[in-house]
């Protein structure tokens, strides 16, 4: 069953050549026989899993099911299952169940997908290389020496690893396009309020936004369509019409204005990424697309006010974590000081506790101003560098991140060096515009997507271009074997 | 900016977490370098510029004050680390 798109996997379902309990058996087998190598899944749902392929199966024997029907995906361990534990890879939630279901996981099992398992990640998402977890590091299914990205690692490498065909993501600072970018993968962040945050554990909520993780553009957008829309539990959810994400992959891209930002280009960028980011981009503009230099002055400042903005509202959303509602409690607290400082020094792990005690100091007396207000006034300025780019041309290219996945273990001494490493995906969390990643090439043997970005709610144009870039390249067809060396799959194609 | 290991004890009481005396040195240093980075902000001038909270400048959306779920103590009280006859347990706040 493994590297069956999401769409293959839908129509042989509705043709009977399987029934969604016996594809879930497979997946559910294959995750147990071989994420050993991976370690992606952080758990598996199996008595949930069987239930709901049950249920798709009666709706296939009633004739209302749908396009994702029984089809089997993983859910990032961030959004709440209801009556299965829920971790955001952190020692502070290893038994949480959460009694309700987020809006996100909700929508996929009203469309009736079936949730397998939950992926392993960066502890509550904090991090570029899923090591942080309270459950290990995630292995790179092309290289197993290389990091999947992250935080949405565990997601990435289990689609990868052909494990699932499709995995949830969350991106606040670049997790879901950076592991995608990592692993070969199409994964999109929407417009900021697109997709409901509620039942999704928090990090910094003015950034954080969950879409899909699949194989193909096509499968993207039809995971899309089940997870996006209004939700008035979501109180910064956008009242925006959803429209069907698949109505327009087909579009040619005759006339398409595609903006190359010069600052994406610097010297930081590994010069192999570059060549395999403007083979790309030449073969759009073979498309018929026009290619426009353009500028984003202030890219280079989202480091500095993101790591000011995301760990200040970490350090106020992670303020929940005290031991007395859920989660993690100390042995015997002498007073409610010592209840909450052993509960919170035991639960979070150390890039965590980093982040919470950054965003303390920058919302401190004294240093408001300097430090979080100042922040906010720049991230003014990039999402106003956006609006004058994007005036100009209807997309952005560039790449996803400097390099291909690097080494395990390689950044893990040094958070400055990890954090710079997001230097191209920031940005779009920032100003809020929806943004993708899809596969672009290979730099000795490691993936590297192509970084495409739009204006607010432009979605269908992202996945319009991704759809027809795919059309005309194979390098999404590819799989990692155990050697970490692509091979061509010719049993995938949607 | 540098921080001495006294001002990570400062912000680890302010942010409700014990750091080990062994940990205390390591968090110095490399927030240290994370408030480096931080002061390159300060080169730009950002003066009238409005601070941005929100992508689409939205405000918070206003609900009537109503009822709108059903009742569910019973299971956020099942999840709690500590309780008995439906209350919070915390260690003893008044003597």
């Amino acid at each position: 069953m493994t590297n069956k798109t999401l769409v293959q996997i839908s129509k042989d379902l509705a043709a009977g050549e399987y029934s969604s309990r016996e594809i879930t058996q497979d997946i559910i087998a294959d995750i147990k026989a071989r994420d050993s190598i991976y370690n992606s899944f952080i758990s598996v749902s199996e008595d949930l899993a069987l239930t709901q392929a049950d249920a798709a199966d009666a709706r296939f024997a009633a004739g209302t099911h749908a396009m994702l029907t029984g089809v089997p995906f993983a859910h990032k361990d961030l959004f709440c299952t209801k009556g299965h534990a829920t971790t955001a890879a952190s020692k502070m939630l290893q038994d949480f169940v959460p009694p309700y279901e987020s809006t996100v996981g909700q929508r996929l099992l009203s469309a009736g997908a079936v949730c397998v398992g939950k992926t392993n990640m960066d502890e509550f998402a904090m991090g570029s290389s899923n090591e942080s977890s309270f459950f290990g590091a995630v292995k790179n299914p092309w290289d197993l020496n290389a990091v999947p990205g992250g935080s949405s690692g565990g997601s990435a490498a289990a689609v990868a690893a052909g494990l699932v065909p499709a995995a949830t993501g969350t991106d606040t600072g670049g997790s879901i396009r950076q592991p995608a970018s990592f692993c070969n993968l199409t994964g999109i962040k929407p417009t900021y309020g697109r997709v409901s945050r509620f039942g999704i554990i928090a990090y910094a909520s003015s950034l954080d936004q969950a879409g899909p993780m699949c194989q193909t553009a096509h499968d993207a957008a039809i995971m899309l369509n089940a997870m996006a829309g209004f939700d008035v539990q979501d109180s910064t959810s956008v009242q925006q019409d959803t429209p069907d994400f698949t109505a327009d992959l087909n579009l040619p891209l005759h006339g398409l204005k595609v903006g190359l930002p010069k600052e994406f280009f610097g010297p930081g960028l590994n010069p192999q990424v570059a060549e395999c980011i403007m083979a790309a981009v030449k073969e759009i503009e073979g498309l018929g697309a026009q290619i426009i230099d353009i500028s984003l002055p202030n890219l280079e400042l989202s480091i500095p006010a993101y790591y000011v903005i995301a760990p200040s509202e970490a350090s106020s959303n992670l303020s929940r974590f005290d031991g007395v509602r859920y989660g993690y409690r100390c042995d015997q607290p002498t007073d409610l000081m010592d209840l909450y400082c052993r509960t919170r020094s035991e639960g979070f792990g150390t890039e965590v506790k980093r982040r919470i005690m950054v965003g303390t100091y920058a919302l401190s007396e004294g240093y408001y101003d300097a430090y979080y207000v100042k922040a906010q006034r720049i991230r003014r300025l990039i999402k106003d560098d956006f609006a004058r780019a994007l005036s100009q041309v209807d997309v952005i290219m560039g790449p996803v991140a400097p390099t291909p996945a690097f080494d395990l273990g390689s950044n893990t001494k040094d958070p400055v060096a990890m954090y710079l490493e997001d230097i191209y995906t920031l940005s779009a969390n920032m100003a809020g515009i929806p943004a993708m990643s899809t596969p672009a090439g290979f730099v000795n043997g490691r993936p590297v997507g192509l970084h495409i970005m739009g204006n607010y709610f432009a979605e269908a144009k992202l996945l319009n271009i991704a759809h027809q870039y795919q059309q005309i390249t194979d390098w999404h067809l590819q799989t990692p074997t155990s050697n970490g060396m692509p091979v061509s799959n010719t049993e995938k194609g949607a | 900016m540098a921080l001495e290991n006294a001002d990570i004890e400062k912000i680890a009481i302010l942010a409700r977490l014990q750091v080990s005396n062994s940990e205390t040195s390591d968090y110095a240093n490399s927030i240290s370098s994370i408030l480096s980075l931080m002061d390159q902000m300060q080169q730009v001038d950002t003066d009238g510029v409005e601070p941005l909270s929100n992508p689409h400048d939205a405000t918070q959306r206003l609900r009537k004050d109503e009822v709108t779920c059903d009742d569910q103590r019973e299971a956020f009280i099942a999840i709690a680390p500590a309780s008995a006859d439906g209350l919070y347990l915390v260690p003893k706040v008044l003597d």
